[in-house]
Protein backbone atom coordinates (compact mmCIF):
# COMPACT_ATOMS: atom_id res chain seq x y z
CA UNK A 1 0.00 0.00 0.00
CA UNK A 2 0.99 3.73 -0.96
CA UNK A 3 1.37 6.11 2.33
CA UNK A 4 2.26 9.49 2.54
CA UNK A 5 6.16 8.80 3.34
CA UNK A 6 6.42 6.63 0.39
CA UNK A 7 4.72 9.27 -2.04
CA UNK A 8 6.51 12.03 -0.34
CA UNK A 9 9.95 10.33 -0.68
CA UNK A 10 9.36 8.91 -4.42
CA UNK A 11 8.67 13.07 -4.94
CA UNK A 12 11.22 14.16 -3.37
CA UNK A 13 13.89 11.46 -5.33
CA UNK A 14 11.97 12.36 -8.47
CA UNK A 15 12.55 16.54 -7.85
CA UNK A 16 16.33 16.21 -6.98
CA UNK A 17 16.93 13.84 -9.99
CA UNK A 18 14.64 16.52 -12.53
CA UNK A 19 16.60 19.67 -11.15
CA UNK A 20 19.78 18.11 -11.85
CA UNK A 21 18.54 16.82 -15.28
CA UNK A 22 17.16 20.40 -16.10
CA UNK A 23 19.78 22.62 -14.49
CA UNK A 24 22.63 20.92 -16.66
CA UNK A 25 21.87 20.32 -20.29
CA UNK A 26 24.85 18.27 -20.82
CA UNK A 27 22.40 15.70 -19.00
CA UNK A 28 19.03 16.97 -20.87
CA UNK A 29 20.13 17.85 -24.15
CA UNK A 30 21.48 14.67 -25.32
CA UNK A 31 17.53 12.92 -24.87
CA UNK A 32 16.38 15.99 -26.92
CA UNK A 33 19.24 15.97 -29.52
CA UNK A 34 19.02 12.11 -30.35
CA UNK A 35 15.66 11.93 -31.46
CA UNK A 36 15.74 15.41 -33.85
CA UNK A 37 18.19 14.34 -35.29
CA UNK A 38 17.48 10.71 -36.64
CA UNK A 39 13.82 12.18 -37.27
CA UNK A 40 15.92 14.79 -39.54
CA UNK A 41 18.43 12.22 -40.82
CA UNK A 42 15.71 9.12 -41.43
CA UNK A 43 12.70 11.57 -42.82
CA UNK A 44 14.99 13.49 -45.21
CA UNK A 45 17.24 11.21 -45.98
CA UNK A 46 15.46 8.26 -46.80
CA UNK A 47 11.52 9.41 -47.72
CA UNK A 48 12.44 8.51 -51.34
CA UNK A 49 12.13 4.67 -49.92
CA UNK A 50 8.49 5.29 -49.18
CA UNK A 51 8.32 4.96 -53.27
CA UNK A 52 9.42 1.51 -53.48
CA UNK A 53 7.21 -1.12 -54.37
CA UNK A 54 4.46 -2.88 -51.38
CA UNK A 55 5.49 0.16 -49.00
CA UNK A 56 2.32 1.30 -48.08
CA UNK A 57 1.57 3.77 -45.22
CA UNK A 58 -0.91 6.29 -45.98
CA UNK A 59 0.32 8.85 -43.86
CA UNK A 60 4.16 9.59 -45.21
CA UNK A 61 7.24 8.87 -44.55
CA UNK A 62 7.72 11.57 -41.53
CA UNK A 63 5.09 10.14 -39.73
CA UNK A 64 6.23 6.42 -40.31
CA UNK A 65 9.57 7.28 -39.11
CA UNK A 66 7.55 9.44 -36.14
CA UNK A 67 6.79 6.25 -34.94
CA UNK A 68 10.11 4.63 -34.56
CA UNK A 69 11.17 8.09 -32.70
CA UNK A 70 8.74 8.23 -30.63
CA UNK A 71 9.41 4.88 -28.94
CA UNK A 72 13.82 5.47 -29.60
CA UNK A 73 13.30 8.91 -27.68
CA UNK A 74 11.16 6.95 -24.88
CA UNK A 75 13.29 3.93 -24.56
CA UNK A 76 16.82 6.14 -24.41
CA UNK A 77 14.62 8.75 -21.92
CA UNK A 78 14.43 5.44 -19.66
CA UNK A 79 18.23 4.56 -20.10
CA UNK A 80 19.73 8.11 -19.61
CA UNK A 81 17.21 8.27 -16.33
CA UNK A 82 19.50 5.31 -15.39
CA UNK A 83 22.93 6.88 -16.00
CA UNK A 84 21.37 9.50 -13.16
CA UNK A 85 20.83 6.21 -11.18
CA UNK A 86 23.98 4.78 -11.99
CA UNK A 87 25.97 8.40 -10.81
CA UNK A 88 24.05 8.82 -7.71
CA UNK A 89 24.81 5.28 -6.46
CA UNK A 90 28.68 5.75 -7.65
CA UNK A 91 29.16 8.88 -6.06
CA UNK A 92 27.40 7.87 -2.60
CA UNK A 93 23.64 10.02 -2.71
CA UNK A 94 22.37 6.35 -3.36
CA UNK A 95 23.42 5.36 0.12
CA UNK A 96 22.07 7.95 1.81
CA UNK A 97 18.97 7.92 0.09
CA UNK A 98 18.85 4.09 0.99
CA UNK A 99 19.50 5.59 4.75
CA UNK A 100 16.62 8.14 4.67
CA UNK A 101 13.91 5.85 3.01
CA UNK A 102 12.18 3.30 4.45
CA UNK A 103 10.64 2.30 1.44
CA UNK A 104 13.09 1.15 -0.87
CA UNK A 105 10.58 0.85 -3.48
CA UNK A 106 9.80 4.21 -3.65
CA UNK A 107 13.38 5.04 -4.50
CA UNK A 108 12.67 3.19 -7.82
CA UNK A 109 9.14 4.77 -8.26
CA UNK A 110 11.21 8.26 -7.87
CA UNK A 111 13.25 7.71 -10.70
CA UNK A 112 10.55 6.17 -12.86
CA UNK A 113 8.81 9.54 -12.18
CA UNK A 114 12.24 11.36 -13.29
CA UNK A 115 11.56 9.43 -16.35
CA UNK A 116 8.54 10.13 -17.01
CA UNK A 117 8.80 13.59 -16.70
CA UNK A 118 12.16 13.75 -19.20
CA UNK A 119 10.22 11.99 -21.91
CA UNK A 120 7.40 14.27 -22.00
CA UNK A 121 9.30 17.18 -22.74
CA UNK A 122 11.25 15.10 -25.58
CA UNK A 123 7.63 14.34 -26.93
CA UNK A 124 6.86 17.92 -26.83
CA UNK A 125 9.61 18.84 -28.52
CA UNK A 126 10.14 16.09 -31.12
CA UNK A 127 5.97 15.97 -31.58
CA UNK A 128 5.99 20.34 -32.09
CA UNK A 129 9.10 19.80 -35.02
CA UNK A 130 7.34 16.52 -36.61
CA UNK A 131 3.99 18.18 -37.07
CA UNK A 132 6.22 21.88 -38.66
CA UNK A 133 8.03 19.45 -40.93
CA UNK A 134 4.57 18.36 -42.43
CA UNK A 135 3.56 14.97 -40.38
CA UNK A 136 0.42 13.88 -41.06
CA UNK A 137 -1.76 12.48 -38.23
CA UNK A 138 -4.29 9.89 -39.52
CA UNK A 139 -5.18 8.65 -35.95
CA UNK A 140 -8.37 10.09 -33.95
CA UNK A 141 -7.72 12.12 -30.60
CA UNK A 142 -8.02 8.62 -28.45
CA UNK A 143 -5.69 6.77 -30.50
CA UNK A 144 -3.00 9.24 -30.10
CA UNK A 145 -3.79 9.14 -26.36
CA UNK A 146 -3.51 5.55 -26.55
CA UNK A 147 -0.21 5.96 -28.81
CA UNK A 148 1.36 7.97 -26.44
CA UNK A 149 0.65 5.88 -23.14
CA UNK A 150 2.14 3.11 -25.08
CA UNK A 151 5.23 5.11 -25.13
CA UNK A 152 4.92 5.84 -21.91
CA UNK A 153 5.34 1.80 -20.79
CA UNK A 154 8.19 1.45 -23.12
CA UNK A 155 9.81 4.66 -21.12
CA UNK A 156 9.09 2.78 -17.65
CA UNK A 157 10.34 -0.66 -19.25
CA UNK A 158 13.59 1.22 -20.20
CA UNK A 159 14.23 2.61 -17.13
CA UNK A 160 13.24 -0.39 -15.00
CA UNK A 161 15.85 -2.54 -17.31
CA UNK A 162 18.59 0.40 -16.91
CA UNK A 163 18.10 0.92 -13.05
CA UNK A 164 18.00 -3.04 -12.40
CA UNK A 165 21.88 -2.68 -14.60
CA UNK A 166 22.19 0.59 -12.49
CA UNK A 167 22.08 -0.79 -9.43
CA UNK A 168 24.16 -3.77 -9.63
CA UNK A 169 27.30 -2.28 -10.98
CA UNK A 170 26.63 1.18 -9.04
CA UNK A 171 29.05 2.68 -11.73
CA UNK A 172 28.59 5.25 -14.41
CA UNK A 173 31.16 2.98 -16.61
CA UNK A 174 27.79 0.25 -16.46
CA UNK A 175 26.42 2.48 -19.46
CA UNK A 176 27.44 0.86 -22.68
CA UNK A 177 25.61 -1.75 -20.65
CA UNK A 178 22.40 -0.04 -20.37
CA UNK A 179 22.18 1.75 -23.57
CA UNK A 180 23.59 -1.35 -26.15
CA UNK A 181 21.09 -4.04 -25.69
CA UNK A 182 17.93 -1.08 -25.95
CA UNK A 183 20.02 0.49 -28.54
CA UNK A 184 20.14 -2.99 -30.52
CA UNK A 185 16.55 -4.25 -30.08
CA UNK A 186 15.47 -0.49 -31.10
CA UNK A 187 17.78 -1.31 -34.89
CA UNK A 188 16.57 -5.10 -34.72
CA UNK A 189 12.77 -3.80 -35.98
CA UNK A 190 11.30 -2.32 -39.04
CA UNK A 191 12.97 0.85 -38.51
CA UNK A 192 13.14 2.16 -41.89
CA UNK A 193 10.52 0.14 -43.69
CA UNK A 194 7.36 -1.98 -42.77
CA UNK A 195 7.70 -5.68 -41.48
CA UNK A 196 6.53 -6.81 -44.84
CA UNK A 197 9.45 -5.27 -46.59
CA UNK A 198 12.38 -6.50 -44.57
CA UNK A 199 14.72 -9.37 -45.83
CA UNK A 200 17.37 -11.78 -44.40
CA UNK A 201 17.86 -12.50 -40.88
CA UNK A 202 16.48 -9.68 -39.94
CA UNK A 203 13.05 -9.96 -40.78
CA UNK A 204 13.18 -13.22 -38.87
CA UNK A 205 14.92 -11.08 -35.84
CA UNK A 206 11.90 -8.32 -36.11
CA UNK A 207 9.52 -11.01 -35.51
CA UNK A 208 10.41 -12.11 -32.39
CA UNK A 209 11.61 -8.69 -31.24
CA UNK A 210 9.00 -7.80 -28.76
CA UNK A 211 9.99 -4.07 -29.42
CA UNK A 212 7.97 -4.78 -33.36
CA UNK A 213 4.89 -5.13 -32.39
CA UNK A 214 5.10 -2.09 -29.97
CA UNK A 215 6.62 0.42 -33.21
CA UNK A 216 3.94 -1.52 -35.20
CA UNK A 217 0.96 -0.08 -33.13
CA UNK A 218 2.61 3.44 -32.75
CA UNK A 219 2.49 3.48 -36.80
CA UNK A 220 -1.08 1.96 -36.71
CA UNK A 221 -2.21 4.34 -33.95
CA UNK A 222 -0.80 7.34 -35.97
CA UNK A 223 -2.01 6.58 -39.43
CA UNK A 224 -5.59 5.60 -37.69
CA UNK A 225 -5.56 2.12 -39.14
CA UNK A 226 -6.57 -1.10 -37.29
CA UNK A 227 -4.10 -1.89 -34.41
CA UNK A 228 -3.22 -4.52 -32.31
CA UNK A 229 -3.65 -2.84 -29.43
CA UNK A 230 -4.44 -4.95 -26.56
CA UNK A 231 -1.43 -7.27 -27.70
CA UNK A 232 0.91 -4.34 -27.82
CA UNK A 233 -0.24 -3.34 -24.12
CA UNK A 234 -0.06 -6.71 -23.25
CA UNK A 235 3.75 -6.66 -24.24
CA UNK A 236 4.61 -3.34 -22.82
CA UNK A 237 2.54 -4.57 -19.05
CA UNK A 238 4.36 -7.66 -19.22
CA UNK A 239 7.31 -6.45 -19.48
CA UNK A 240 6.98 -3.80 -16.82
CA UNK A 241 5.64 -6.62 -14.58
CA UNK A 242 9.10 -8.83 -15.68
CA UNK A 243 11.58 -5.84 -15.39
CA UNK A 244 10.12 -4.46 -11.70
CA UNK A 245 11.53 -7.39 -10.08
CA UNK A 246 14.72 -7.05 -12.34
CA UNK A 247 14.52 -3.48 -10.71
CA UNK A 248 14.02 -4.59 -7.48
CA UNK A 249 16.24 -7.49 -6.82
CA UNK A 250 19.19 -5.09 -8.22
CA UNK A 251 17.84 -2.40 -5.19
CA UNK A 252 18.40 -5.95 -2.91
CA UNK A 253 22.01 -6.39 -4.03
CA UNK A 254 22.96 -2.36 -3.74
CA UNK A 255 21.55 -2.48 -0.42
CA UNK A 256 23.51 -5.75 0.45
CA UNK A 257 26.65 -4.11 -0.99
CA UNK A 258 26.16 -1.06 1.61
CA UNK B 1 51.38 0.31 -21.96
CA UNK B 2 53.18 1.95 -19.32
CA UNK B 3 54.58 5.60 -19.91
CA UNK B 4 57.56 4.29 -18.67
CA UNK B 5 57.84 1.93 -21.29
CA UNK B 6 59.09 4.26 -23.73
CA UNK B 7 62.90 4.33 -23.75
CA UNK B 8 64.40 6.86 -26.08
CA UNK B 9 68.16 6.66 -26.82
CA UNK B 10 69.59 9.62 -26.13
CA UNK B 11 70.16 12.68 -28.96
CA UNK B 12 67.81 10.15 -30.94
CA UNK B 13 66.79 10.78 -34.90
CA UNK B 14 63.98 11.95 -35.70
CA UNK B 15 62.83 8.82 -37.45
CA UNK B 16 64.13 6.90 -34.34
CA UNK B 17 61.18 9.41 -31.96
CA UNK B 18 58.48 8.62 -34.66
CA UNK B 19 58.92 4.71 -34.62
CA UNK B 20 59.15 4.29 -31.08
CA UNK B 21 56.18 6.48 -30.12
CA UNK B 22 54.38 4.75 -33.27
CA UNK B 23 55.48 0.78 -31.67
CA UNK B 24 53.89 2.45 -28.09
CA UNK B 25 50.57 3.94 -29.83
CA UNK B 26 50.38 0.35 -31.75
CA UNK B 27 51.33 -1.56 -28.54
CA UNK B 28 48.88 0.60 -26.25
CA UNK B 29 45.74 0.09 -28.78
CA UNK B 30 46.83 -3.51 -29.45
CA UNK B 31 46.70 -4.09 -25.32
CA UNK B 32 43.05 -2.54 -24.70
CA UNK B 33 40.51 -4.50 -26.86
CA UNK B 34 37.97 -1.86 -26.05
CA UNK B 35 39.55 0.35 -28.20
CA UNK B 36 39.38 -2.08 -31.26
CA UNK B 37 36.42 -4.30 -30.68
CA UNK B 38 33.73 -1.19 -31.08
CA UNK B 39 35.29 0.00 -33.82
CA UNK B 40 35.53 -2.92 -35.75
CA UNK B 41 31.80 -4.71 -34.41
CA UNK B 42 29.43 -1.64 -34.01
CA UNK B 43 30.00 -0.48 -37.63
CA UNK B 44 29.51 -4.37 -38.79
CA UNK B 45 26.03 -4.72 -36.50
CA UNK B 46 25.09 -1.52 -38.64
CA UNK B 47 25.91 -2.88 -41.84
CA UNK B 48 24.32 -5.97 -41.11
CA UNK B 49 21.08 -4.52 -39.87
CA UNK B 50 21.25 -1.27 -42.42
CA UNK B 51 21.31 -3.74 -45.20
CA UNK B 52 18.95 -6.12 -44.68
CA UNK B 53 15.80 -3.08 -43.32
CA UNK B 54 16.74 -1.36 -46.29
CA UNK B 55 17.47 -3.64 -49.12
CA UNK B 56 14.27 -2.33 -50.37
CA UNK B 57 16.01 0.65 -51.18
CA UNK B 58 17.36 -1.04 -54.39
CA UNK B 59 14.11 -1.22 -56.23
CA UNK B 60 13.79 2.46 -55.98
CA UNK B 61 14.22 3.36 -60.18
CA UNK B 62 18.17 4.73 -60.83
CA UNK B 63 19.31 2.67 -57.97
CA UNK B 64 23.21 1.91 -58.75
CA UNK B 65 23.14 -1.79 -57.61
CA UNK B 66 20.61 -4.85 -56.76
CA UNK B 67 22.66 -4.84 -54.04
CA UNK B 68 22.00 -3.06 -50.65
CA UNK B 69 24.83 -4.59 -48.92
CA UNK B 70 27.16 -3.76 -51.59
CA UNK B 71 26.41 -0.16 -51.80
CA UNK B 72 26.20 -0.24 -47.60
CA UNK B 73 29.92 -1.22 -47.43
CA UNK B 74 31.41 1.61 -47.98
CA UNK B 75 29.99 3.26 -44.41
CA UNK B 76 31.58 0.97 -42.37
CA UNK B 77 35.01 2.24 -43.71
CA UNK B 78 33.60 5.85 -42.99
CA UNK B 79 32.70 4.72 -39.34
CA UNK B 80 35.96 3.39 -38.56
CA UNK B 81 37.75 6.15 -39.57
CA UNK B 82 34.97 8.09 -36.92
CA UNK B 83 36.08 5.55 -34.41
CA UNK B 84 39.58 6.33 -34.63
CA UNK B 85 39.27 9.91 -33.78
CA UNK B 86 37.80 9.29 -30.76
CA UNK B 87 40.54 6.42 -30.33
CA UNK B 88 43.79 8.41 -31.37
CA UNK B 89 41.99 11.66 -29.28
CA UNK B 90 41.20 9.36 -25.79
CA UNK B 91 44.72 8.09 -25.78
CA UNK B 92 46.60 11.35 -26.45
CA UNK B 93 44.17 12.95 -23.88
CA UNK B 94 45.26 9.97 -21.34
CA UNK B 95 48.83 11.12 -22.05
CA UNK B 96 48.07 14.70 -20.62
CA UNK B 97 46.01 13.81 -17.95
CA UNK B 98 48.20 11.32 -16.74
CA UNK B 99 51.29 13.93 -16.72
CA UNK B 100 53.41 11.35 -19.39
CA UNK B 101 52.76 14.31 -21.89
CA UNK B 102 54.32 16.87 -19.35
CA UNK B 103 57.52 14.21 -18.75
CA UNK B 104 58.03 14.16 -22.80
CA UNK B 105 57.86 17.64 -22.88
CA UNK B 106 61.30 17.25 -20.43
CA UNK B 107 62.68 14.81 -23.18
CA UNK B 108 64.48 16.44 -26.55
CA UNK B 109 61.21 15.06 -28.47
CA UNK B 110 59.66 17.10 -30.74
CA UNK B 111 56.17 17.39 -31.38
CA UNK B 112 56.29 16.14 -34.59
CA UNK B 113 57.59 13.19 -33.73
CA UNK B 114 54.35 12.69 -31.37
CA UNK B 115 52.38 13.19 -33.46
CA UNK B 116 53.95 11.38 -36.36
CA UNK B 117 54.00 8.55 -33.57
CA UNK B 118 50.27 8.69 -32.79
CA UNK B 119 49.50 8.38 -36.52
CA UNK B 120 51.46 5.50 -36.98
CA UNK B 121 49.23 3.93 -34.54
CA UNK B 122 46.57 5.48 -37.03
CA UNK B 123 47.73 3.32 -40.00
CA UNK B 124 48.19 -0.33 -38.43
CA UNK B 125 44.41 0.44 -36.95
CA UNK B 126 43.27 1.82 -40.27
CA UNK B 127 44.50 -1.02 -42.29
CA UNK B 128 43.44 -3.87 -39.63
CA UNK B 129 39.33 -2.06 -39.70
CA UNK B 130 39.82 -2.32 -43.74
CA UNK B 131 40.85 -5.85 -43.73
CA UNK B 132 37.83 -6.85 -41.51
CA UNK B 133 35.05 -5.16 -43.07
CA UNK B 134 36.34 -6.20 -46.80
CA UNK B 135 36.84 -9.50 -45.83
CA UNK B 136 33.34 -9.57 -43.92
CA UNK B 137 32.15 -7.71 -46.69
CA UNK B 138 32.87 -10.10 -49.38
CA UNK B 139 32.04 -12.93 -47.02
CA UNK B 140 28.52 -11.92 -47.17
CA UNK B 141 28.19 -11.85 -51.14
CA UNK B 142 29.27 -7.76 -51.70
CA UNK B 143 30.81 -7.26 -54.59
CA UNK B 144 33.92 -5.51 -55.45
CA UNK B 145 33.62 -4.08 -58.83
CA UNK B 146 37.15 -2.57 -58.71
CA UNK B 147 38.61 -6.21 -58.79
CA UNK B 148 42.47 -6.83 -57.05
CA UNK B 149 43.93 -3.66 -58.05
CA UNK B 150 41.39 -1.97 -56.26
CA UNK B 151 42.26 -3.55 -53.15
CA UNK B 152 45.15 -1.33 -52.32
CA UNK B 153 44.27 1.90 -53.62
CA UNK B 154 40.89 1.09 -51.16
CA UNK B 155 43.22 0.76 -48.30
CA UNK B 156 45.46 3.81 -49.33
CA UNK B 157 42.03 5.76 -49.32
CA UNK B 158 41.04 4.03 -46.08
CA UNK B 159 44.18 4.77 -44.13
CA UNK B 160 43.96 8.38 -45.40
CA UNK B 161 40.36 9.06 -43.82
CA UNK B 162 41.61 7.46 -40.82
CA UNK B 163 44.43 9.89 -40.83
CA UNK B 164 42.83 12.61 -41.47
CA UNK B 165 39.66 11.50 -38.83
CA UNK B 166 42.35 10.97 -36.38
CA UNK B 167 43.60 14.24 -37.14
CA UNK B 168 40.64 15.79 -35.60
CA UNK B 169 40.36 13.55 -32.35
CA UNK B 170 44.75 14.78 -31.68
CA UNK B 171 43.50 18.31 -32.11
CA UNK B 172 40.48 17.61 -29.51
CA UNK B 173 42.43 16.09 -26.79
CA UNK B 174 45.10 18.76 -27.37
CA UNK B 175 42.62 21.47 -26.52
CA UNK B 176 40.75 20.26 -24.32
CA UNK B 177 43.23 17.96 -22.54
CA UNK B 178 40.42 15.64 -21.44
CA UNK B 179 39.02 11.99 -22.29
CA UNK B 180 35.75 12.70 -21.25
CA UNK B 181 35.69 16.19 -23.51
CA UNK B 182 37.09 13.88 -26.17
CA UNK B 183 34.06 11.42 -25.60
CA UNK B 184 31.70 14.31 -25.81
CA UNK B 185 32.77 15.35 -28.99
CA UNK B 186 32.43 11.98 -30.52
CA UNK B 187 28.94 12.21 -31.44
CA UNK B 188 28.58 15.51 -32.86
CA UNK B 189 30.85 13.92 -35.71
CA UNK B 190 28.24 11.29 -36.36
CA UNK B 191 26.31 14.19 -37.70
CA UNK B 192 28.27 14.76 -40.58
CA UNK B 193 27.95 11.02 -41.31
CA UNK B 194 24.08 10.34 -41.16
CA UNK B 195 23.98 13.92 -43.36
CA UNK B 196 25.25 12.60 -45.96
CA UNK B 197 24.56 10.44 -48.50
CA UNK B 198 25.35 7.35 -46.14
CA UNK B 199 21.54 5.87 -47.04
CA UNK B 200 20.81 6.65 -50.93
CA UNK B 201 22.51 8.12 -53.81
CA UNK B 202 22.57 12.02 -53.44
CA UNK B 203 20.56 11.94 -56.39
CA UNK B 204 17.97 9.88 -54.80
CA UNK B 205 17.66 12.23 -51.91
CA UNK B 206 13.96 13.51 -52.38
CA UNK B 207 14.16 16.51 -49.56
CA UNK B 208 16.03 19.69 -51.28
CA UNK B 209 17.53 20.54 -47.72
CA UNK B 210 18.82 17.30 -47.17
CA UNK B 211 20.48 16.69 -50.84
CA UNK B 212 21.77 20.39 -50.42
CA UNK B 213 23.12 19.45 -46.82
CA UNK B 214 24.46 16.12 -48.28
CA UNK B 215 26.29 17.89 -51.08
CA UNK B 216 27.99 20.57 -49.08
CA UNK B 217 28.93 17.47 -46.52
CA UNK B 218 32.64 16.58 -47.69
CA UNK B 219 31.78 13.49 -45.87
CA UNK B 220 29.70 12.19 -48.56
CA UNK B 221 32.75 12.42 -51.48
CA UNK B 222 34.60 9.96 -48.78
CA UNK B 223 31.43 7.81 -48.84
CA UNK B 224 31.06 8.13 -52.46
CA UNK B 225 34.68 7.29 -53.61
CA UNK B 226 34.93 4.07 -51.11
CA UNK B 227 31.75 3.13 -52.52
CA UNK B 228 32.55 3.77 -56.10
CA UNK B 229 35.08 0.72 -55.61
CA UNK B 230 32.52 -1.81 -54.98
CA UNK B 231 29.48 -0.32 -56.93
CA UNK B 232 31.13 1.04 -60.23
CA UNK B 233 34.61 0.07 -60.43
CA UNK B 234 37.55 2.78 -60.99
CA UNK B 235 35.40 6.02 -61.19
CA UNK B 236 38.02 8.70 -61.59
CA UNK B 237 36.21 11.80 -60.65
CA UNK B 238 34.63 9.75 -57.32
CA UNK B 239 38.45 8.85 -56.38
CA UNK B 240 39.85 12.46 -57.47
CA UNK B 241 37.50 13.85 -55.22
CA UNK B 242 37.62 11.38 -52.14
CA UNK B 243 41.13 11.27 -52.10
CA UNK B 244 41.65 15.16 -52.31
CA UNK B 245 39.15 15.59 -49.73
CA UNK B 246 41.02 13.36 -47.65
CA UNK B 247 44.78 14.73 -47.92
CA UNK B 248 43.05 18.19 -47.30
CA UNK B 249 41.09 16.79 -44.04
CA UNK B 250 44.78 15.38 -43.27
CA UNK B 251 46.23 18.67 -44.08
CA UNK B 252 44.03 20.74 -42.34
CA UNK B 253 43.57 18.49 -38.68
CA UNK B 254 47.09 17.97 -38.70
CA UNK B 255 48.50 21.65 -39.10
CA UNK B 256 46.42 22.68 -36.14
CA UNK B 257 46.53 20.08 -33.86
CA UNK B 258 50.50 20.86 -34.21
CA UNK B 259 49.95 24.60 -33.99
CA UNK B 260 47.67 23.47 -30.62
CA UNK B 261 50.80 21.32 -29.25
CA UNK B 262 52.86 24.07 -29.53
CA UNK B 263 50.70 25.92 -27.15
CA UNK B 264 50.26 23.22 -25.07
CA UNK B 265 53.82 22.67 -25.15
CA UNK B 266 54.54 26.30 -23.96
CA UNK B 267 51.92 26.13 -21.17
CA UNK B 268 53.21 22.86 -20.05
Amino acid sequence: MIDGNYLSSALGIAWRSLHNAFTKPAILLPSLIFPLFFLAAFAGGLSAISDTPRFEYPEGYTTFVFGFVLLQSSALGGVFTGFSIAADFQFGMGRRMLLATRHRTAIIAGYAITAVARVLVTWIVVTVVALAAGMGVGGSAGEIAALYLLSLTVNVVALLFSCGIALRLRTLQAGPLMQFPVFILLFLTPVYVPQALLAGWVAEVARANPLTLILNTNRDLLAGASAELLAAYGVAFGLVALLTLWAVSGMRRAETAG
Amino acid sequence: MSSAAVALPSGSSLPTQVSTLARRAVRRTVRQPAMIVPSLVFPLFLLAVNSAGLDAATHIPGFPTDSYLTFALAIPFIQGALFATMNSGQALAEDIESGFFNRLALTPMRGSALIAGQLGGLVAIGLLQASVYLAVGLAAGAHFEAGVLGVPVLFALSILVSIGFGGIGMLMAIRTGSGEAVQGLFPLLFVFLFFSSISLPRDLIQEDWFRTIATINPVSYLIEGVRSFFVIGWDGEALALAFGIAVALIVISISLASLALRGRMVRS
